[in-house]
């Protein structure tokens, strides 16, 4: 079952023509309307019309995260505010967030590359479809939404938390599928046991899970907890939020949507292109987007590239399941966290030189993050009142930054090991 | 009329106390009050010392967060009611008590408390004013 057959299995010499058709409109729209790109282009003395075959998209230059920061917050958006219709937003390594903005055509085709999603997960219209990711600035809760409803499914937006009601409503309306996070998802799990209701009273069968990064056991824990068929779902917000590649029932790479995206692997160092099937950064160009295109935008996650044919029948390429990153990015419940940004809610804190130690570990399948604080001369009272408010102000102001809740922990100078003068940042006991 | 208490900083975990009074020791320096104040993660230590800046140095080169406070050494009665005059007293004043622990030394059938109050400057008046006896550094050293 397709949800678009005609264009998900389009054969891969159409689908080439398609995507230079669509990457010089691309091209052309930037270097238009986004001062940025049409900067970038012209240092390296190109004009849109020098794109004139796919293999030219590699004399564009790339996009990162950086130039998101640069141009906060609309720098970058190639429509003007009146054609946007919604924005979402992600972490910022500095306190500010990335923001990206959709015009309606934008949030249209959103929800068709989520409602194929879905049909990849045995979706139909008469599905019932259970969101619980977050709903508001994170992608993940209203991009599963409009794309359920495209799909004329019924939707349950319970967003996250309350997992009792959760697990009530997923019985009592038999929802078929879940979307949430794959540790969600197992914290679900626990909560049917502590509920006492078997897997046989409910009628879930597929779960697409997505927004961090999860293991073949961690499938295999899910698919036998919860009884369903567990699929993998990628996206970023840069790019447009969940449904950028997807798994099918194969369960055996993520089909990139190519009528959308154009993938590149990349060696991080060198930036030169690499073959299929060897692992480098994934790098996306947005090739049918209006309010935020990307030109090669640097996703620095890890994969490979696949375009061998698929039993499924689906035309475009897979890529491997995304477990690294080029960078000390963590993703703790879904929320992108630099250690940069506790670097810099310390020093606002008033710690010029901060020590400190990021403690990421997965208690009750849930994402735990403890910060170690180091005492300086500076920090410490003599008071038990006043360094227990140093401590609630470290965690409270990481979570204003980064909207996760923390645990702090003072400990004594130096015990925070420094291993040629550079202290270790991140220790991650989670399993990937 | 203020003695110098030194605080530091100790995580909870076993040794860290001994690492302490090992410094001290090394340096000859004489602990005369003693008191920690824990929570679940972290405790500090609070002491009078003979020789407080030797100590605050050589807990410092230890690598121990260090500061140190002035807190008032009172002298109170050694027999039931001796310790509430002075709190009394403290109550009417209107000055709160932050903490207070006591002296390992004595003197005759005096006991010495030392006090850290939320304003010592009015403590200090409403205490002497009500003729209590307040300790300076040089009276803790002979002791």
């Amino acid at each position: 079952m397709y949800w678009n057959k005609i264009r998900e299995c389009m054969p891969r010499e159409e689908l080439r023509e398609y995507q230079l058709h669509k990457l010089k409109e691309t091209v052309d729209r930037v270097y238009h309307n986004v001062e940025s790109y049409r900067q970038k282009m012209q240092q390296r003395g190109l004009l849109p019309e020098d794109i004139k075959s796919l293999e030219d998209l590699k004399l564009l230059p790339f996009t990162t995260k950086q130039d998101l920061r640069d141009n906060y917050p609309t720098g970058l958006f190639a429509s003007p505010l009146s054609e946007i219709i919604r924005i979402h937003a992600s972490s910022g390594t500095t306190g500010k967030p990335t923001v990206v903005g959709y015009t309606r055509r934008d949030i249209s085709n959103w929800a068709e590359l989520v409602a194929r999603c879905l049909v990849m997960g045995g979706g139909r219209r008469d599905s019932v479809v259970q969101v619980s990711y977050g709903y508001g600035l994170f992608t993940g809760g209203l991009g599963f939404h409009y794309g359920a409803e495209k799909l004329g499914a019924v939707v349950i937006p319970t967003s996250g938390g309350n997992t009792r009601r959760q697990v009530m409503l997923m019985k009592d309306l038999k929802t078929e599928i879940l979307a949430c996070t794959p540790s969600y998802a197992l914290y679900i799990a626990e909560t049917l046991k502590e509920m006492g209701i078997d897997r046989s009273e409910l009628s879930l069968k597929t779960g697409i899970f997505g927004a961090e990064p999860w293991t073949e056991s961690m499938r295999n824990e899910i698919q036998t907890k919860l009884g369903i068929k567990a699929l993998d779902i990628y996206g970023l917000s840069e790019v447009i939020g969940p449904g950028v590649a997807c798994e099918c029932g194969e369960q055996n790479g993520l089909h990139i949507f190519e009528d959308y995206f154009i993938p590149e692997i990349i060696d991080p160092v060198t930036e030169e292109p690499l073959p299929p099937g060897e692992k480098g950064e994934l790098v996306i160009t947005t090739i049918d987007k209006e309010g935020l295109p990307v030109i090669r935008y640097r996703t620095r996650d890890i994969t490979s590239i696949n375009y061998e044919p698929c039993a499924c029948g689906r035309t475009h390429a897979r890529i491997e399941k995304l477990l690294g990153r080029t960078d000390d990015m963590l993703i703790i419940r879904g929320v992108n966290v630099f250690p940069s940004q506790i670097e810099s809610v310390l020093m606002a804190a008033g710690e010029t030189e901060p020590h400190y130690l990021l403690i990421v570990d997965r208690v009750d399948n849930l994402d735990s993050l403890e910060v170690w604080v180091e005492v300086s001369e500076k920090l410490f009272a003599d008071e038990v009142r006043k360094l227990e408010d140093v401590r609630k102000k470290i965690a409270s102001d990481i979570y204003t930054t980064l909207g996760i809740n923390v645990n702090v922990k003072l400990v004594e100078p130096h015990t925070i090991e420094r291993s040629e003068g550079k202290a270790k940042r991140v220790i991650d006991k989670r399993k990937m | 009329m203020f003695v110098k208490q030194i605080s530091v900083f100790l995580e909870n975990k076993p040794g860290r106390l001994s690492e302490i009074t090992r410094v001290l020791s090394e340096k000859n320096i004489d602990i005369s009050a003693i008191s920690i104040a824990d929570t679940t993660q972290f405790g500090i230590l609070r002491m009078i010392v003979n020789k407080p800046k030797e100590a605050v140095d050589a807990i410092k080169e230890a690598g121990f967060p260090v500061s140190t406070t002035d807190v008032l050494a009172v002298e109170v009665a050694d027999r039931p009611g001796g310790l509430n005059k002075a709190l009394q007293v403290l109550r009417q004043a209107e000055v709160s008590v932050e903490y207070l622990y006591s002296f390992i030394k004595r003197s005759e059938d005096k006991a010495l408390i030392l006090f850290r109050v939320e304003d010592s400057q009015k403590a200090v008046e409403a205490l002497k004013s009500a003729g209590i006896k307040l300790y300076g550094s040089d009276e803790i050293a002979s002791l």
